[in-house]
């Protein structure tokens, strides 16, 4: 099983660096963009101890306790078989 | 009074802290691995400034999980003294021993230069021995100080007067201009609530001697010494 995690920061706290990117795209002439938002991406490979609702429960602690800081970054995770 | 300055791996500014403490509050001062969990022996721990574990992850957030941080949380809930400079500062909010975060500065750069910040209150051990409005000459250095709090801490912060230090212009004005670093209401420091926890951007220990370019952080020490002189 393997696990994968998205960090960003939460919509209320400002990104200057997903602003610096939307700017140096823009720049480059990519057009209809409204906003970019740079974040984290966490692969966690898991052995087979755990089912798949056990895995869940204990990335999503890992990600809420260590991966993320709640104060400014919401997460999401996803179990892959 | 003994001071601990705490080294986790890839702190730089534990030797300016050590030197500070021993030359000019001339008080005895230890070295702490962050492996190490006993602090009882001291009166007022430092966090320093530097980049712990490569600020991997977000600055500060692996220093949270060293062995010696669960002691510093006992130490501090036991009215003990903690002060936290820059990288310090950011461990500290990590570890919630101070409220809010600190992000990227609003332009992006890693800032490293001479600032202005007054003080604000004069109700901290850190800070008893000078006056509110006066303005330290301090230098910074960091990428991420961009100080952020949601509006509920905001208005305690105020409330309860802990925001410390705010950055101003030279005439001690608080404007936008002098916020470098785009921090929430030009925040630079803050205490926690029984006000013997102070984590700053700002580093006064790189700003106590003349030689360097500013001795004014050495009125930082200077209180948190009177402080401890007298409640020992």
């Amino acid at each position: 099983m393997k696990a994968k995690v998205y960090v960003n920061l939460k919509p209320s706290v400002l990104d200057p660096q997903g602003k610096a990117i939307q700017h140096s795209v823009e720049m480059l002439g990519f057009n209809g963009i409204a906003d970019i938002r740079q974040g984290k991406y966490f692969e966690i490979a898991l052995d087979d101890s755990l089912n798949e609702e056990q895995a869940r429960e204990s990335v999503a602690r890992m990600a809420r306790e260590v991966l993320s800081n709640p104060i400014i970054e919401e997460y999401r995770v996803e179990i892959e078989a | 009074m003994k001071f601990g300055v705490i080294v986790f791996p890839g702190s730089n500014c534990d030797h300016d802290a050590y030197h500070v403490i021993s030359k000019h509050v001339g008080q005895p001062v230890d070295f702490i691995w962050h492996r190490d969990t006993d602090l009882s022996s001291y009166d007022a721990v430092i966090i320093p400034g530097g980049f712990s574990y490569g600020d991997y992850l977000r600055a500060g957030a692996l220093a949270r999980f060293s062995p010696v941080m669960n002691s510093v949380k006992k130490f501090a809930k036991t009215g003990r003294f903690v002060l936290g400079i820059c990288n310090g500062f950011q461990i500290l909010c990590e570890a919630g021993l101070l409220p809010g975060a600190l992000i990227r500065n609003r332009e992006l750069h890693f800032i490293c230069e001479h600032v202005y910040v007054r003080v604000e209150t004069s109700d901290t051990p850190f800070t008893n021995e000078l006056n509110p409005g006066s303005v330290l000459h301090l230098p910074i250095a960091h990428a991420e100080g961009n100080y952020v709090c949601d509006d509920a801490t905001f208005d305690e912060l105020r409330r309860e007067e802990r925001i410390v230090f705010r950055y101003c212009d030279p005439k001690g004005l608080v404007t936008e201009m002098a916020n470098l670093n785009g921090s929430r209401d030009n925040i630079a420091g803050i205490c926690n609530s029984g006000r013997n926890v102070l984590g700053l951007m700002p580093h006064p220990e790189r700003a106590c001697e003349e030689l360097l370019g500013s001795s004014d952080g050495r009125d930082i020490f200077r209180s948190l010494a009177a402080t401890l002189a007298a409640v020992s």
